[in-house]
């Protein structure tokens, strides 16, 4: 756009770090050439201050390395924001670390009178500085006397190592009793060797084994960042990351099976609740993924009221979380039933368009209560991360839901098999004039299985909570997906249900890193409709004369 | 949700409009601006002023859009304590399209013809905006568009106080490549227009700037995706061939979360393999445990964090007007926060609400923005920003840590693309053209390519 624009000139905002930061930490980095260790700490607390984050970055490994006793409160503080500089260039870079009471000399750790806060400026980290930060911390880790912070320490270093890092991977070696720490700690030297280009040709090749033999992902990537070798190692190097890449293959296809079953498992929560209301009463209830969406919302109540009360089970509100659900969106399914339902069984059409406005009542009047933002539902500890399995790497909180999908699933079946409701459901469904005849009151009973499956879907609402954002619109991402599950089983069978949903996660997810997630569903879908095409009845459909009735 | 406060009284509205449209008829003849072909629907000139409010205040689009209806009702409401403009008080139409794309045209319209609205505040997806264009350029109306969007338009009828993808995608991109040295891209999208034209933009960036295509992988997953684990995973292995990676993120909203959580519970860290965004925001961060995002980028043009007083004041104006201290303050409120001003000078230049002095009193207009220096409506519709990358922290704030010089200037057609590199959108004479050739020397229509 080559046009002058009209109004003020245009100005030009001062650039974030000024030229003379840069000359002056630029002096400082020449200096220390020659220096002792206590000199060259000294400078790495004046890198620290200095406005780039290059210089930022290098000064933070440097004090790492430098065996100072201040280096751990140091890089501390600068992760933890609580690391402050002078705001204008000063030959001394004083350097203060808020505490609660105060500042103190970051360099001495004495307590110093607060310096006015007009001349501070908190010294920012990025990417770049965080990811020394995590080095450095490595670094200092690998002294500490708990194996499982060494073991840490080995890997961060493994990930970070660099030529530097050589002299202090020795040091912690010549130390180290923990078979485990050590062998990571062997790895990340040949890692920092690798990257320094030293050693001898033998070693290399050594170290490329020694590397190579982790198989994993931060293996794979090192050996390929690797360039400039000479032909013998460059020739090793391609051959292990081909046979990483192969053992790898292998172990993405045992991952994508988790991940279709996980899938599964998410479907099989969401249709199971469906798989009663519309499975066995054939009620098509379009207002299931509401049902879903409250027991979400409750999850929220339940954590705020105990971080309220109790906040000593904070952790375990999901838990308590899931009774409370179940008792919400059954109670709801109950009132629902006898107000709304019961008018309209033998209409299926009228029944779909009362659900359907149910639905977008639901969701209006929870985004009126509660707004129309995500709610905050917080994953307990014990709910994150992933366990490495081989090669596999296995997030917990899927690993719970494809559990508490299976308990769910089981205790209904148990419920339906073995229960006094559950009997009493299965006769009025079976033959209902019959039932009556037996003294089964059949329109309470209506009443609570239609609760009883809402109650299920409340339940699937805390798992998905875990996983999928907390807003009004929760419930419509799922409905679509409970139907299919549903009517792929075989409407009003339990192991169908469970089949199809575990059958439509792996397709899912197999199709997925061929074709995209937009089209992986494209697929599937079409997929659907020509099954049940040839088998409207479903996998698994009902027989004998209930089901012709 | 505190959209009340506002009611109308349809039935009066629309006697109103009627009695209007009668005497506007009579006095048609008045030998105005206005062409016939382009019948605009002329604005009474006593009486308050009508500004048009057309943000879905339900549906899924509510999140995003009710706080920006929220900040213009402050903005109106602060101007009319002023005295409103030019000894006029200005009154807010508030209507809901309830995140449905046609209903955005009919309200439009609504507001155009009958509310005989003077300019209209709305829309926030690309969608919804090419849903109201033909509506805006047939009646002639002022549509002031505050979000950030995939460019490739330019439209008399439309102010885009947002950023143009150079103004928020390729700076972002350029701090990645230059910053944190990333080598290998991802772009990572929903499906719909503004990531597929953001991307396809970036796509030839990228390439320009020597990025081999080995090194670069486009994704796209559907609206509301909460399934990550395959793309995630599949990143991890994109990530794995020994270069830096780094991903853009063109995920709308709501699929951000489980995106960002799933990266947590994979194990990469922001240090690993950061993340930049272009829809996260203060909103969408506003209320979630931000734990798993810690560390990942944003750009945008302004973020609450910026320490200038003016956006203290006007940060913490809106909080009260809203009376709500945990509400929070993003970039496409600051831009109609811009864009109120502009277009109250522009009416002011303009000496009336008149749609056609009030859109050639438009450019060259300034306004501070909040985030220090002036924002300035250029020929092109477009404004000048600042560009900032945040980082996300534990608070929902973002931390600046970098950001352009200078003010970028907006570059609605993007060079990067073949079918536009020789475009520009001048509104001013003699081109008065939304997409000039500069090349062919001649003007291709008023918004198309």
């Amino acid at each position: 756009m080559t046009r002058i624009q009209h109004g003020p000139r245009k100005s030009w905002r001062r650039s974030l770090y000024g030229p003379r930061c840069v000359l002056l930490a630029a002096v400082l980095v020449a200096v220390p050439a020659l220096a002792d260790a206590a000199r060259a700490a000294h400078d790495s607390f004046a890198n620290i201050a200095a406005s780039t984050f290059d210089l930022e970055a290098q000064g933070v490994r440097e004090l790492a390395v430098s065996g100072s006793p201040r280096a751990a409160a140091v890089i501390d503080a600068l992760r933890d924001r609580r690391l402050f500089a002078w705001k204008w260039p000063r030959p001394d870079t004083p350097l203060y670390i808020r505490i609660d009471t105060g500042f103190v000399d970051a360099r001495t750790g004495n307590p110093v009178a607060a310096p006015n806060r007009v001349n501070l400026r908190q010294v920012i980290v990025n990417d770049s500085v965080r990811s020394a930060i995590d080095t450095a911390e490595g670094a200092l880790g690998l002294f500490s006397s708990n194996v499982a912070t060494r073991r840490k320490a080995a890997d961060a270093i493994f990930q970070t190592a660099d030529a530097g890092a050589l002299p202090l991977i020795e040091r912690a070696l010549a130390k180290e009793s923990d078979a485990e720490v050590g062998r990571v700690l062997r790895e990340a030297r040949a890692a920092a060797l690798l990257k320094s280009n030293t050693g001898s040709t033998s070693e290399r090749l050594s170290a490329v084994g020694e590397v190579a033999a982790r198989a994993d992902l931060s293996a794979r990537s090192l050996l390929a960042s690797l360039q400039g070798q000479t032909p013998q190692v460059a020739a090793a190097i391609g051959a292990a990351v081909h046979d990483i890449d192969r053992r790898l293959q292998l172990w993405a296809l045992a991952e994508n099976v988790y991940y279709g079953l996980s899938l599964g498992a998410v479907l099989l929560l969401a249709a199971t609740g469906l798989a009663i209301t519309f499975g066995v009463m054939g009620v098509i209830n379009m207002a299931h993924g509401e049902m879903v969406m409250i027991g979400a919302y409750t999850t929220f109540v339940v954590q705020r009221l105990i971080t309220a009360s109790a906040p000593a089970i904070d952790d375990f509100g999901v838990l308590v979380a899931v009774p409370a659900a179940f008792l919400v969106a059954g109670a709801l399914g109950v009132v629902i039933e006898r107000t709304l339902i019961r008018f309209l069984y033998g209409r299926p059409l009228e029944t779909l368009l009362a659900t359907w406005g149910l639905s977008l009542i639901l969701q209006q009047a929870v985004r009126s209560i509660f707004g129309p933002t995500n709610q905050d539902v917080s994953s307990p500890p014990w709910m994150s991360g992933s366990i490495a399995l081989g090669g596999l790497t296995l997030t917990v909180n899927r690993l719970w839901i494809i559990l508490f999908a299976g308990l769910v699933l089981a205790a209904l079946m148990a419920t339906l098999r073995w229960g006094g409701l559950g009997r009493s459901i299965r006769a009025v469904t079976q033959n209902r004039r019959m039932a009556a005849a037996m003294g089964i009151r059949t329109p309470w009973i209506d009443a609570l299985t239609f609760g009883l499956g809402s109650g299920i879907a409340g339940m699937a609402g805390v798992a998905l909570s875990q996983i999928d954002n907390v807003s009004p619109n929760l419930g419509q991402n799922y409905i679509i997906d409970s139907f299919l599950v549903v009517v792929l089983g075989g409407v009003g069978n339990l192991w169908g249900t469970l089949f199809a949903a575990m059958s439509l996660g792996v397709v899912d997810k197999f199709v997925e890193p061929f074709e995209g997630a937009v089209l992986a569903k494209i697929v599937v879908l079409a997929f659907l409709i020509l099954f049940i095409q040839r088998r409207p009845q479903g996998l698994f459909p009902l027989k004998g004369r209930a089901a012709e009735a | 949700m505190s959209s009340r406060g506002i009611t109308i009284d349809r039935r009066r509205l629309g006697l109103l409009g009627a009695g209007l449209a009668v005497t506007s008829s009579s006095l048609g003849v008045l030998p105005d601006l206005v062409s016939p072909a382009k019948a605009a629907p002329a604005a009474p000139e006593t009486g308050p002023i009508k500004v048009g409010i057309l943000h879905s205040l339900s549906g899924t689009m509510a999140i995003s859009e009710a706080p920006l209806k929220d900040v213009m009702l402050m903005l109106i409401a602060a101007q009319n304590v002023k005295g409103g403009v030019m000894g006029r008080q200005l009154q807010p139409v508030v209507v809901d399209p309830a995140s449905n794309w046609p209903l955005f045209a009919e309200k439009a319209k609504q507001l155009i013809s009958v509310d005989k609205v003077a300019a209209v505040f709305g829309c926030w997806t690309s969608v919804s905006r090419k849903s109201v264009l033909p509506v805006f350029e047939q009646l002639n109306g002022i549509l002031l568009y505050p979000v950030q969007y995939e460019g490739q338009e330019c439209s008399r009828n439309v102010f885009y106080t947002g950023a143009a993808p150079n103004q928020q995608a390729i700076p972002a991109v350029d701090y990645l490549m230059n910053q944190v040295g990333v080598k290998r891209w991802v772009l990572e999208g929903t499906d719909y227009v503004y990531p597929r034209t953001t991307n396809k933009i970036l796509e030839a960036y990228l390439k320009s700037k020597g990025v081999g295509p080995a090194d670069l992988m486009i994704n796209y997953t559907p609206f509301g995706y909460s399934d990550w684990q395959a793309e995630v995973a599949k990143i991890k292995t994109f990530g794995s061939a020994g270069k830096k990676t780094g991903v853009v993120s063109t995920i709308n909203g709501d699929a951000n979360v489980p995106f960002y959580k799933e990266l947590g519970n994979q194990g990469i860290k922001a240090t690993d393999i950061p993340v930049v965004a272009f829809s996260v925001g203060e909103q969408e961060l506003a209320g979630i445990d931000t734990k798993p995002l810690l560390g990942h980028l944003a750009a945008w043009n302004y973020f609450e964090s910026v320490d200038t007083p003016l956006n203290k004041e006007v940060v913490a104006a809106f909080k009260k007007s809203v009376n709500d201290d945990k509400r929070v303050f993003n970039d496409p409120m600051e831009a109609h926060y811009i864009g109120f001003n502009m277009w109250l000078k522009a009416v002011e230049k303009a000496g009336a609400t008149d749609h056609d002095a009030v859109i050639d009193a438009m450019v060259g207009v300034a306004y501070p923005n909040l985030s220090g220096d002036f924002a300035t409506m250029m020929p092109n519709h477009h404004l000048t920003k600042p560009v900032l990358i945040g980082e996300v922290q534990g608070n929902g704030q973002f931390n600046v840590v970098w950001q352009t010089p200078g003010l970028v200037v907006a570059q609605p057609w993007s060079p990067y693309l073949p079918e536009s590199k020789n475009l520009i959108g001048d509104w001013l004479p003699p081109m008065s053209c939304g997409s000039y050739d500069v090349v062919a020397g001649k003007c291709l229509g008023s918004h198309k390519a």
